[in-house]
């Protein structure tokens, strides 16, 4: 247990040191940029920002006379004091305030998205990898390699086209009813599920090509241990033998891809946001580049860092529960 | 010493993977793009003119309609292509040689050299891409430069992954081992010894980059943060989206274009399947011992292992 302990400890140290690599990056970005950022920023927004606006601006990026030592440390300070800035495209709302607003929504809409897919593509993955070169086998793979091979968002725009303004099965945006105001109402709740229905829809049907694929291929590679034919010699049930001896076995790479995949489902999230008008952070991040609200971009590519960061770090600590072999 | 033949295992890889029927289907697939984006100009109307109404649906005249800006839409399909597969190409490129530079010598060295490299990679790995790129390019100047570097910059970190695992299995092998003790340079290991025998990776590893460097060019353009002037397929979805498009119901508008970009990422999908195929030993035994055994399909949750006597 001492053991466990110790690599969740240093698991815990990588991503402290990430995080502290996105928050550096984040600083340095727009200074390595040719030109100042001030005067790109004075620029681009002439006439455009009343003064007080600017001046946050400034003090956000640490754009002081300080030497570069001194503006990071300043910035860093801001950073751990969960001080974010000021919006433009929000004024004078703060950073923090604009994304928490978002954030649950990005949460549910993704992380139901994520977990779903995951739930039928391990599923699939199982059932083909043991009928192999059976009807499914054949066609299931190949069927989703080619619907991944769409833009996540492109497939959004047209499932959004045809069942949402042609066949009008789906509401075009929003993540519930304008009539209705957030509350845990029971017409809210069927409200927000139905909203969130077609984009979750739509990651699901891109992101779950890869999960079963991966789980067919480990299952395969299970499938001929030696524990299987032994399983088989006894006379256990094709069923029993199939979950509890192989596929129970062939998950654990599947999961361990899940902290790995959060990233990708989440920018895929991003995205998807866009087109559904979803408001989560993907549409606040569309809202910023539109109106190159420069912290805003930031506070949501760093509020995105932390999430994976800590979930990633959520999932080592799940694997150890899940994998004796990683106790040692 | 046998001196050993490198030219043969390269032709001998190649004529394996074009027996192939995926991989046959796909480079053909990209052969035809590559050559209507290089030449496909030259027998359409020209693809920033104002034409015709905008937004009118396809006829004989306009096959695929035109757009919101009364532009051509299958000129500038065919138009898109270009940048679009250059810039993904080339960024596939680059992604390669990053990863390959960096996680070949992060799995050759190992020790105090690996440790701070592989950091280097998981910390790019786990850092969301999208959100990434979008800081990086809307603080450079748009265009098709900022582009390669955003998407190289992002996405290199994968491929050194892979690269890296597959060096530190290959540093344990004999034949490095013997390399070695025959007094050569460690360069020349990595590049005349090792890289060869890891072509199909490396081949593989470049596809599945220009794959993603279509698809997170493609998106960043369609957000606005390419060169809106210039006419790419992340731009034509981009004035489509910003044409309301879908509320006018105009779906020729963007329904071209991402087929395109579907086609193509497919199309080099399929010729990764087919190397995969040539080269992963796994998938050879199953494919000799469906040929040895053809009508034994269903023995449930076996894996065939035979010895290919080839």
């Amino acid at each position: 247990m001492n053991q466990s302990f110790n690599y969740l400890l240093r698991r815990l140290g990588f991503y402290l040191l990430a995080a502290w690599a996105a928050v550096t990056l984040n600083f340095f970005i727009p200074r390595l940029m040719p030109g100042d950022p001030a005067s790109i920023i004075f620029a681009r927004f002439r006439g455009k920002l009343k003064p007080e606006a600017m001046n946050s601006l400034r003090k956000t990026f640490g754009l002081t006379d300080e030497p570069l030592i001194g503006q990071y440390w300043t910035y860093l300070k801001s950073i751990f004091q969960g001080e974010l800035g000021t919006s433009i495209a929000y004024f004078p709302e703060p950073v923090t305030n604009v994304i928490a607003s978002g954030l649950l929504w990005t949460i549910f809409l993704a992380g139901t998205s994520l977990i779903i897919s995951f739930a039928i593509g391990t599923f699939l993955g199982t059932l083909i990898a043991w009928n192999r070169g059976g009807k499914l086998d054949s066609i299931l793979p190949p069927a989703l390699a080619f619907i991944g091979a769409f833009p996540y968002f492109w497939l959004a725009m047209v499932s959004l086209y045809f069942f949402g303004f042609k066949l009008g099965w789906f509401p075009l945006g929003h993540a519930y009813s304008d009539s209705l105001s957030p509350s845990f109402s029971f017409s809210f709740v069927i409200s927000a599920l139905y909203h969130a229905t077609l984009p979750a829809l739509t990651m699901i049907l891109v992101s779950v090509g890869g999960w079963m694929l991966s789980m067919r291929n480990t299952m395969i590679s299970t499938l001929g241990a030696d524990y299987i034919t032994f399983a088989r010699a006894k006379g256990l049930r094709s069923r029993l033998i199939m979950f509890r001896y192989a596929a129970r076995n062939a998950i654990l790479p599947n999961f361990t891809g899940f902290g790995m995949a959060l990233g990708f489902v989440l920018s895929g999230a991003l995205l998807t946001e866009m087109i559904f008008s979803y408001p989560g952070q993907g549409y606040l991040l569309l809202q910023a580049v539109t109106s190159q609200d420069f912290p805003l971009m930031q506070g949501v590519f760093m509020t995105i860092t932390f999430s994976i960061l800590a979930a990633n770090w959520f999932v080592d600590i799940l694997i150890l529960f899940l994998d004796p072999r990683t106790r040692n | 010493m046998k001196k050993f033949n490198n030219h043969s295992i390269i032709s001998r890889w190649i004529k394996g993977v074009m027996a192939n029927k995926k991989a046959v289907v796909g480079s053909s697939l990209v052969c035809f793009f590559i050559i209507i984006s290089l030449f496909g100009q030259l027998l359409t109307k020209d693809p920033t003119a104002f034409l015709s109404t905008p937004l009118s649906p396809p006829s004989s005249e306009y096959w695929f309609g035109t757009n919101g800006q009364g532009q051509d839409v299958f000129a500038q399909t065919i138009a898109g292509g270009r940048q679009t597969l250059l810039v993904g190409f080339i960024t596939g490129f680059l992604v390669v040689i990053i990863g390959s530079i960096i996680g070949g010598v992060s799995g050759y060295y190992g020790g105090k050299i690996d440790d701070i490299l592989s950091l280097l990679i998981n910390v790019f790995l786990v850092m969301p891409g999208l959100p990434l790129m979008v800081i990086l390019a809307s603080w450079l100047p748009p265009g098709p430069l900022t582009l390669i570097g955003v998407l190289s910059l992002t996405g290199w970190a994968w491929n050194a992954r892979i690269i890296r695992s597959q060096m530190m299995s290959f540093k344990n092998r004999d034949f490095v081992s013997a390399a070695i003790i025959s007094g050569e340079r460690n360069i020349r290991i990595i590049i005349v010894e090792i890289m060869p025998r890891m072509l199909s990776l490396i081949a593989s590893s470049f596809i599945g980059a220009s794959i993603y460097a279509i698809g997170a060019q493609v998106a960043l353009e369609f957000l606005g943060l390419g060169d809106v002037s210039a006419v790419t397929w992340g731009t034509n979805l981009y004035w489509a989206s910003n044409d309301l498009a879908l509320l006018t119901g105009s779906w020729w508008t963007f329904v071209p274009t991402g087929l395109g970009i579907a086609i193509i990422s497919f199309a080099l999908t399929l010729i990764n399947f087919g190397i995969d195929e040539v080269t992963n030993p796994r998938l050879i035994s199953e494919r000799i011992w469906k040929e040895k055994i053809s009508n034994i399909n269903k023995i449930d949750g076996v894996t065939p292992v035979v010895r290919s006597n080839e």
